[in-house]
């Protein structure tokens, strides 16, 4: 027989635990549930959210009846329990139900605190709690126009918005000079009121609330000082109280909140609580992490485990009304003994303190810019001495300057057992390794693998950028920040300096001299060694096919499917009826599905077998065409718009530059993709300024632009300087994909490389050093001879590789 | 004539060491669908069913490392001994017996 558990209470807290129970030992317990809301178990905390009508209901369930019966819970909905028998071990719900327990989780929540003002028990007056109290609001929101929050916290400031997001007139009453004096100091509490009266919410503050005034509903609230407002609807929203009735009732051991030690366990032994309804180590919670945390401790318990305890938690703050960036942690008022740092731009709308003590963080408070919230938090709970960067403590991680990836963003700038979601305890590290192990591409995915941002939602564009920055380029993986890849310890930077110092021509020589730690390394380090080495050593080192990812040995891009898509060069963007009817051949030859004009003026053909890949080839090259490397981290195009020759407003010949720029530079193989673009004019119709290398033509000569990027992350192009002639677009291009081939990590486009660096540093190398840019030209240039063979050919003609495409044996 | 009725399982010749690259892949066509013959560094020769169990990705063009193969879609890493997948992903792959004799390689199909 299994033991009987009951749960009181159908909230976030005690759902988690069963959750978590159900994770470490599902077969233990027959679970029986009461809830006194006629509802499963949904999201308290995005009420706000609903009552903005950014979300529905259905958005916030948490778990449905089906994910009750799916674990065999026995669900009593709308049942309020109302008298537990302890010496019997049975409760009783008010309607009659009764159950026994072995073992009892009374998870019974909070209560809103209702001030005794004459009228409070009004009709028209609500709290802001469940789901009714929501519907309630909402549809007098379709009907009045007057709306009264009193109390100016957390919760009042969202119930505020979320009615005047409904249409209403709102006033919000508060009995401190600012708002959220809890969470906020008073300088960023006057910030917050100043940008809400902006969207149109009126404040009362410093006001003593006398009575409520209506007969048969409310009509006003009356003050103190004798002034009254009209109110149609009157929401309280002065604080919550531990709902401890039940418990106290039936003696239980309560002071504010019931009384837990560090396993959640009452003076009843048999009886846990836990979430908003308990009091530990002298504290009550109402945010959802610690409530969260103290679910995994009763589980823990419950489970019989027996080695998890709660220590009480660290809370920190954000406020979710959309639109205004709020955070703040720990103590952030400070005393005698501790020292501010403060940033205020009123304009901007920003404000930042800082509160430390002997060089560790005591508390943040952080307005209109949050980004280094979580940081500042981390450091906090860390007890992290911040002496060494302490000047740069206020301009936030990205300014650190060791953060490998440059300030790309925040996101990519947070180590990895750094929190996102402070809800459910997510790791940056734990988001980062299901977006790449699991192929994840969406929020939706991130939050169904992590549950990450499922919760409040706060961190949801925090989640948003780590995925944005761990998908970077094709398939890869963001360009690792320390050590290269799990195989060694070595850093990207160490390892090219091995290579061109010690002259490593291999793949096995630079895994031997810097002592590899496995075999023959792994799909990530490899690509990178053969392009170093192939990179520094380009008469020397052999490239190695079976290290390279498969779209650059088989010359093709593969698609999921495992078909192929092929891409001739049309060098700048031009073609011509022989090559148009060459490629109209080919596909009809091979039956080809799909045609389709790519992003970079070329024609892209896809669900080509791979079998069959050498002899598209070969009548592609009949017709003169070669391999367009689309598939490559090398060379892909160059952009070009028509330019002198036809455009009225062109004022070089754009077009015929490109396709000299694509002649000199096809066919190399770089650290990523590369693109470049020419514009006849300032107008910029070929978008150079997003490229990696971009020219922009104007009538007195040619500006070059360097470091752009479309995709994911926009950046666009720092200008490097301006030329005259077309021979010396040609030199400072050579020089700076050199400087880039040379310098940059394997897999870091243009953009990270540069911010890593510094324009300063690239001016100096190409600029100002004409023997430099000369020298790095050269290089270019001789690495050049060793690449400028159409693999195509080689393979269609030549019939090198032949291997790659035939099947070993056919056994049909 | 044959009868196709009785599909027993046997050693089939299915070529040379050398015809496939070191830390390389070649496939075998057969009525169950492509089968992936892998070569590793050490020259141990594995069979696998060129489907990776994540999306279907064929893990004869991945990279080849260790006693494992990285898929070339998604980058699930799967061991060519066990078919299993490393953690944290989880399912496996349908592995066949391998043997060679002298540089003659043999699969059960």
């Amino acid at each position: 027989m299994k033991e009987k558990l009951v749960l009181i209470g159908n909230g976030m807290a005690g759902v988690r635990t069963l959750e978590e129970l159900l994770k470490i030992d599902p077969d233990k317990y027959a679970v029986t549930v009461f809830g006194a809301e006629p509802y499963g178990n949904y999201n308290r905390i995005l009420l706000s959210p609903v009552l903005a009508g950014e979300k529905t209901i259905n958005d916030i369930m948490l778990n449905d009846e089906q994910w009750y019966t799916d674990n065999g819970i026995t669900l009593h909905k709308g049942k309020q329990i109302v008298d537990i028998d302890r010496r019997g071990r049975k409760v009783f719900a008010s309607d009659g139900t009764t159950a026994d327990y072995d073992r009892l989780i009374i998870a019974t929540g909070s209560n809103p605190f209702i001030i005794p003002v004459p009228g409070h028990d009004l009709p028209g007056v609500v709290s802001f709690r469940d789901i009714q109290d929501v519907d309630t609001m909402m549809a007098a929101s379709k009907q009045f126009k007057n709306a009264v929050v009193i109390g100016g916290g957390l919760l009042g400031l969202e119930a505020a918005n979320g009615l005047m997001q409904q249409g209403m007139d709102v006033t919000v009453v508060h009995l401190q000079a600012t708002l959220m004096e809890r969470q906020l100091d008073p300088e960023a509490g006057r910030m917050l009121q100043k940008s809400l009266e902006d969207r149109g919410m009126k404040f009362r503050m410093s006001a003593n609330t006398e009575a409520i005034l209506g007969n048969d509903k409310v009509c006003a609230v009356s003050f103190q000082d004798g002034s009254e407002i009209p109110a149609d609807i009157v929401v309280m929203a002065v604080g919550i109280r531990p709902n401890i009735e039940l418990a106290k009732k039936v003696g239980i051991y309560c002071e504010r909140g019931i009384v837990v030690d560090d396993t959640m366990l009452t003076y009843d032994p048999r009886v846990y609580a836990v979430g908003e309804c308990v009091q530990h180590r002298g504290q009550a919670y109402g945010l959802v992490a610690p409530l969260f945390e103290q679910a995994r401790v009763c589980a823990n318990h419950l489970a019989q485990l027996g080695y998890s305890r709660y220590l009480g938690s660290v809370t920190s703050t954000k406020l979710k009304v959309t639109g205004i960036d709020l955070f703040s942690a720990g103590d952030f008022v400070g005393d005698d003994t501790t020292e501010n740092i403060i940033m205020k731009d009123a304009a901007r709308g920003v404000y930042k303190k800082i509160v430390l003590k002997d060089n560790k963080i005591q508390g943040a408070v952080l307005y209109g810019d949050t980004v280094d919230g979580a940081w500042y938090f981390q450091l906090l709970r860390d007890y992290t001495d911040i002496s060494d960067f302490r000047d740069h403590l206020m301009f936030g991680q990205s300014h650190l300057g060791d953060s490998g990836h440059g300030g790309q963003n925040a996101a990519a700038a947070m180590s990895d057992n750094m929190e996102v979601c402070g809800c459910n305890g997510v790791c940056k590290g734990d988001i980062v390794s299901a977006i790449t192990k699991k192929g994840l591409f969406t929020l939706d995915e991130v939050r169904a693998h992590t549950k990450a941002s499922s919760s409040c939602g706060s961190c949801t564009g925090l989640v948003e950028q780590i995925l944005a920055s761990t998908l970077g380029g094709d398939y890869s993986e963001a360009p690792a920040v320390k050590p290269m890849c799990k195989c060694t310890d070595y850093p990207h930077d160490e390892v090219i300096k091995s290579i061109k110092t010690k002259k490593l021509t291999s793949i096995r020589a630079v895994m031997d001299y810097m002592e590899w730690k496995t075999p023959d390394g792994c799909a990530s380090c490899r690509p990178a060694l053969n392009y170093y080495v192939i990179a520094n050593w380009p008469s020397e080192a052999q490239d190695d096919p079976q290290s390279r990812f498969i779209n650059e040995r088989a010359h093709a891009n593969i698609q999921k499917d495992g078909t192929y898509s092929v891409v001739p060069r049309m060098w700048g963007g031009l073609t011509n009826p022989k090559e148009l009817r060459a490629i109209a051949d080919v596909v009809d030859k091979f039956n080809i599905p799909e045609v389709k004009v790519t992003g970079g003026q070329r024609i892209d053909l896809f669900g080509v077998k791979k079998e069959q890949l050498p002899a598209v080839w070969a009548d592609l090259n009949e017709a003169g065409m070669v391999s367009g490397h689309a598939y490559g981290k090398a060379l892909r195009t160059v952009k070009t718009c028509v330019g002198s020759s036809w455009c009225r407003f062109g004022t070089q010949d754009s077009t015929g530059l490109g396709v000299k720029l694509e002649e000199m530079s096809w066919g190399s193989w770089m650290p990523h993709k590369f693109k470049m673009a020419v514009s006849g004019c300032p107008r910029n119709c070929a978008e150079a300024t997003i490229k990696d290398f971009g020219v922009v033509c104007v009538d007195s000569g040619y500006e070059l632009h360097v470091g752009g990027n479309g995709g994911i992350k926009v950046r666009a192009t720092d200008l490097l300087c301006k030329v005259a002639s077309e021979e010396e677009v040609l030199e400072y291009s050579a020089a700076f994909i050199q400087l880039y081939r040379e310098q940059a990590h394997y897999l870091e486009r243009t953009a990270p490389w540069l911010e890593r660096v510094g324009l300063t540093y690239v001016k100096q190398h190409i600029v100002d050093d004409a023997d430099y840019r000369k020298a790095l030209a050269a290089r270019f240039s001789e690495s050049q001879k060793y690449v400028q063979k159409d693999p195509w050919a080689e393979r269609a003609i030549d019939g090198a590789e032949a291997h790659e495409f035939k099947p070993l044996k056919q056994v049909i | 004539m044959l009868t196709e009725t009785k599909k027993k399982m046997d050693w089939i010749e299915v070529g040379d060491i050398g015809d496939i690259p070191s830390l390389g892949a070649r496939i075998v066509n057969t009525a169950q669908g492509n089968i992936a013959v892998f070569r590793n560094a050490s020259d141990e020769i594995f069979a696998v069913l060129d489907r990776c169990p994540h999306k279907g990705g064929p893990l004869s063009q991945g990279i080849v490392h260790g006693r494992s193969v990285t898929c070339p879609l998604h980058n699930w890493v799967l061991g060519l001994d066990d078919g299993m997948a490393k953690a944290p992903d989880e399912g496996c792959v349908k592995t066949y017996p391998v043997k060679v004799e002298g540089n003659i390689i043999f699969l059960m199909i």
